[in-house]
């Protein structure tokens, strides 16, 4: 007689697996790489590679040689930290930041706490501020994208918008005297005119990876649009009370990686609550903080901290938020 | 800058008296008064908290001892004789002396000896396949392979074979606490005499149906055929529900029954070989006479 | 806006293949294995013995205690053994072995193709007739019909749904049914709402059965204005209870509480079609329509079998079981029992035979927990299945009462999503098990 299978219901499988978001994420990417290397040109395309394969070559060994078991790189979790390092770093980074970057990521937040799915914080956001606290100059030379056609050929380096607006308001200037000076305008931040890191360049590549996440289903909306939305609503009562010392809603939101932060770091499926109301608490906690470091803290950009903060309160969440359960609760025996 | 010194100091130094005192009162009112004889047997005790006795671990054996201040139904399977001995000296009650037990399983369905019927896919766990069917051989009496036993013992005494996938155990660690009995979701495994020199006698099969139904699932099964019934001296083998059983206080391991099953299902365990038999490393061939663990 | 339940839920592939093929009569097996467990609840007293000459429909098991229910013998014969014989997990459980001669049926069963539109009897009556022919919910769980057509005092029915979504993938008996014989149906659903005393009844169908709503349509627009037909937005779990009544009424049946608690009974479709003959034509339920289905058969099928026919006896007649079929599941592929043993025999409420092939139904490795949260939102009771799998996992029983693992459904839609294919409901079905277990055995209060 045959050897029939059996095991216990369900019998078939959506066939969705961990391998298969992973790339659904990094297509969702490919607009804002491809963006960074049409603008920076071959730093960007080297930043990428460092990273990419330091990510996955440290995951490897790792597994490999201290963890004695069978490398699960095959899941492409790595190749996504890796690019969301480099999309983090100013394209004009050495190398070897992305190297630190990914031993910060990997090594030391991801495989120390386990490997995937157990890691507390989001690796390319710890990546980001570890390096931002430890090279503070490298770190902050953005590259401004002077030409759509002579991709970074002969780039200015300069600082981020909300770099400049930090400076210019301590320099005593009204917003709008520091946006007429440097000519910023939403056109360009949207189109990729603005300096800032590789992933940063362009508000519309990420769209485009957002679009491209809700219709495949890999992440549902809430985080990015509450985070987005807090944004929107705290510098616009800001920005009401004082044109002049606040920049507007729109400048806020298009600037200093709120949407690649939103999008594809606030959403990392380890280190965001699991229920939909948690997921908003976290959105609003990630905008709120956001905010108030742009407006009142020392660094001109807050989203990487912001999302910091709100994943080391990620496991709270999970356990004191809970899904709506179906059903009322009825006193029973 | 000589007065904010002054002041964070004696502000501290205040504040630190009085939440001393609040802690000093809070402790005296709340203050469980606990026989010192409690932390005394505790200490005694092995320590693994493996639930053996009966007690959710070995605080609340300890607690229940000095509360009833009787030791009667009260044993430490890991401690066995030799700290039962001390609880008792400490508490100034009698003990009872145990045999010292060991876990068995009993099953001989080895992937020799039973062939898989069916391929089980889903998790490994020996309740969920249980729950699910008889088991992928012909046979739904028999070790389903799994290894809830394994994951059970804290003591590292129990593992499946990979190559039988019936799990053997190691009676150097064994303890006895009986949590792999409870796992085993076929009660396959019992706690059994551990004999003089670890030597005993067992049938090594739970295989109910009848002989014909149970010899085609397993060559190793007891068919019930009652022929070590009617040859053991002792009366210490009964046969119910065409399944034999020893009962190990009445068995004197005179090891007649086993050359006298015919499907090998009674096993003898660490006699010396015989010496036709010279290695002295038991096989894994199963043979009724080999020693199984 | 199709309605349908306001959470969770996965979309499977439908696979309706055999929703074409017309219902065939099968032909009678030369024996016959009727359990005597076909239901929820105590099984039945046989009544019979070897020897004893049966005729179709006639009791050969009497329900053995409120929720049980009688057995009928699907064949005429000779009874040539009362004895254990495995079912299809290979449990031996207590058969009435028939040997077939002929079809002589039992004079009392009206045997014309009229169909019967006048309800003579009572409710009273009525579920009485229920209970004395045995008819059980064919939608899978097996419960006595009567049982749940008397509401316990206090209680009171408002509406009766009859569940027609079939949203397992594969199976069609359901709607072949509805397409074939809607008006039986109907007038099920209307002896069915005459027992309960309601005047409202809904018939729940999924949009991916046009026809079956058509057919519907055509019959309750004109003389069964009773019973409204609600289409429903294909979506898995529709046809569980709870959900369907979300789905038709709004209503949510409560934490721990039954579809009574919020005025609806719910029926399945093979289930009113057995009313309408065990009432009307006073036939007792031996036979039902099983889909033969699976995409390595050469033809697809769907068959009127009776009870008690063998596994082997059916696949031999479609043409034996294919050289690459894996897996053959009794019910469907989310919720059906993986047959060990293919000399079990059907029971009343058997729905399909599904053959998957081993890259159909195969366990890929399981891998780390990614916390996508895919189950949280694919639960349709709001659980949190991943959290559940580990705490069973743990044995931590008081956090798993906590978290509600009483109210899984074990419907299978957070394994089904799971990337990670963890095999999230295997824990969580023991778990609940353990903590219904010492739920029960609390004093009540």
């Amino acid at each position: 007689m045959r050897k029939l299978i059996v095991s216990p219901a369900p019998h078939v499988h959506g066939n969705e697996s961990t391998r298969k978001i992973m790339l659904d994420v990094i297509i969702a990417l490919a607009p804002s790489m491809l963006v960074a290397v049409y603008f920076f040109g071959l730093s960007a395309i080297m930043l990428l590679a460092v990273s990419v394969a330091a990510c996955v070559g440290l995951e490897y060994l790792i597994q490999k040689y201290m963890f004695k078991k069978q490398p699960t790189v095959s899941d492409l979790s790595a190749v996504v930290t890796g690019v969301l390092i480099a999309l983090n770093l100013p394209p004009t980074a050495p190398w070897w930041i992305a190297v630190i970057g990914a031993v910060m990521a990997i090594g030391v937040i991801k495989m120390t706490f386990g490997g995937l799915g157990h890691n507390i914080f989001n690796p390319a956001i710890v990546a980001r501020v570890f390096l931002l606290i430890s090279f503070p100059v490298i770190m902050t030379d953005w590259t401004i994208p002077t030409s759509w056609f002579r991709p970074g050929v002969d780039a200015v380096t300069g600082a981020t918008p909300l770099a400049l607006i930090n400076e210019g308001l301590a320099q005593g200037q009204t917003v709008e005297q520091i946006l007429a000076q440097h000519d910023l305008s939403y056109g360009q931040m949207l189109f990729a005119r603005v300096g800032g890191s590789a992933g940063e360049a362009s508000a519309l590549a990420l769209i485009i990876g957002f679009i491209y996440l809700l219709v495949r289903r890999v992440i549902r909306p809430h985080i990015p649009v509450t985070i987005i939305l807090t944004v929107a609503v705290m510098t616009g009562i800001f920005w009401l009370i004082d044109p002049t010392r606040y920049t507007d809603p729109l400048f806020n939101i298009l600037t200093g990686g709120l949407l690649l932060g939103s999008i594809f770091m606030a959403t990392d499926y380890v280190t965001s609550p699991m229920a939909t109301k948690g997921m908003v608490i976290y959105g609003i906690g990630i905008g709120v903080i956001t905010v108030l470091i742009r407006y009142f803290g020392a660094y001109p950009e807050g989203v990487s901290f912001a999302i910091l903060i709100m994943n080391s309160i990620v496991p709270l969440l999970n356990k004191y938020i809970k899904p709506a359960r179906f059903g009322k609760e009825v006193k029973h025996a | 800058m000589g007065t904010t010194f002054i002041f964070t100091v004696v502000v501290l130094s205040v504040l630190g008296l009085l939440l001393a005192v609040v802690l000093f009162l809070v402790a005296k009112k709340f203050r469980v008064e606990e026989d010192p004889l409690i932390d005394e047997i505790e200490a005694t005790m092995p320590g693994a908290n493996c639930g053996g006795c009966g007690f959710a671990g070995c605080r609340a054996f300890a607690e229940a001892c000095v509360k009833s201040r009787s030791l009667d139904g009260k044993f430490c399977p890991v401690g066995g004789n030799a700290v039962m001995q001390k609880v008792s000296a400490k508490l100034g009650v009698a003990m009872e002396e145990k045999a010292p037990m060991v876990a068995v399983v009993r099953c001989n369905g080895t992937c020799a000896n039973r062939a898989r019927t069916t391929q089980y896919d889903g998790s490994s766990s020996c309740r969920i396949m249980n729950t699910l069917y008889g088991g992928d051989t012909a046979c739904r009496y028999g070790c389903l392979g799994c290894g809830d036993c394994e994951k059970a013992c804290q003591f590292g005494a129990i593992k499946v074979n990979p190559e039988t996938l019936i799990p053997e155990v190691d009676e150097d660690r064994c303890t006895a606490c009986g949590a792999c009995v409870k796992a085993c979701p076929k009660g396959i495994i019992e706690l059994r005499n551990k004999g003089p020199k670890n030597r005993r006698v067992y049938v090594s099969c739970m295989n109910q149906d009848k002989g014909g139904i149970a010899r085609k699932a397993c060559t190793a099964a007891c068919i019930g055929c009652r022929k070590c019934e009617k040859t053991c001296p002792f009366g210490a083998i009964t046969v119910e529900n065409n399944l034999a059983y020893i009962d190990f206080n009445k068995c004197k391991i005179c090891r007649k029954c086993v050359a006298e099953c015919p499907t090998g299902a009674i096993h003898a365990v660490n006699f010396p070989p015989k010496p036709a038999a010279a290695p002295a490393a038991p096989t894994a061939a199963p043979a009724a006479e080999t020693p199984k663990e | 806006m199709r309605r349908t339940f306001s959470m969770g839920g996965v979309h499977p592939n439908d696979c309706k293949i055999s929703a074409d093929s017309a219902i065939e009569i099968f032909p009678l097996p030369q024996r016959m294995y009727i359990s005597m467990s076909q239901h929820l609840g105590a099984p039945a007293k046989p009544l019979v013995q070897r020897g004893d000459k049966v005729k179709t429909g006639q009791m050969i098991g009497a329900s053995a205690g409120f929720i049980s229910a009688n057995i009928h013998s699907s064949v005429s014969g000779t009874v040539a053994a009362v004895e254990p014989y495995a079912d299809l997990a290979g449990n031996p459980v207590m058969h009435v072995v028939i040997d077939v001669e002929g079809d002589e049926w039992e004079e009392s069963i009206d045997r014309t193709p009229d169909t019967v539109r006048e309800i003579t009897l009572g409710p009273a009556e009525i579920i009485k007739r229920i209970a004395d022919c045995g008819i059980v919910g064919m939608g899978g769980a097996s419960f006595p019909t009567h049982v749940k057509l008397s509401p316990p005092p206090g209680k009171k029915a408002e509406f009766l749904i009859i569940n027609g979504a079939e949203c397992e993938p594969y199976l069609t008996s359901d709607y072949r049914l509805m397409v074939e014989h809607p008006e039986e149906v109907l007038l099920g659903a209307r002896i069915m709402m005459k027992a309960l005393g309601v005047t409202k009844g809904y018939i729940g169908i999924e949009d991916n059965k046009p026809a079956a709503i058509e057919a519907m349509r055509k019959l309750t627009s004109s003389a069964y204005t009773e019973i409204e037909v609600v289409p429903l937005k294909k979506k898995y779990p529709q046809g569980g209870e709870k959900q369907l009544i979300d789905a038709v009424t709004g209503r949510k049946v409560p934490s721990m509480g039954l579809p009574i608690d919020t005025g609806v009974v719910v029926q399945n479709v093979g289930t009113s079609f057995a009313v309408y003959e065990a009432v009307q034509k006073n036939k007792p339920l031996f036979e039902g329509v099983m889909t033969i289905t699976g995409r390595c058969l050469p033809a697809q099928h769907n068959f009127l079998v009776r009870t008690g026919t063998t596994f082997d006896r059916i696949l031999e007649h479609v043409g034996g079981v294919p050289q690459n079929v894996a897996k053959i599941i009794s019910g469907g592929p989310m919720m059906g029992k993986a047959v060990s043993n293919l000399s079990a025999a059907t029971v009343k409420s058997s729905s399909s035979l599904l053959l998957l092939t081993e890259d159909q139904t195969l366990r890929r490795a399981e891998s780390e927990c990614i916390r996508c949260g895919k189950c949280v939102q694919a639960c349709p009771m709001g659980l949190e299945p991943y959290l559940l799998n580990k705490l069973s996992r743990a044995g931590r029983m008081e956090d798993l009462e906590d978290h509600k693992v009483y109210d899984c459904i074990e419907c299978g839609c957070c394994m089904f999503t799971c990337p990670a294919n963890i095999p999230l409901l295997d824990y969580i079905r023991t778990g609940k098990a353990d903590v219904m277990r010492i739920m029960r055995s609390r004093p009540k209060k």
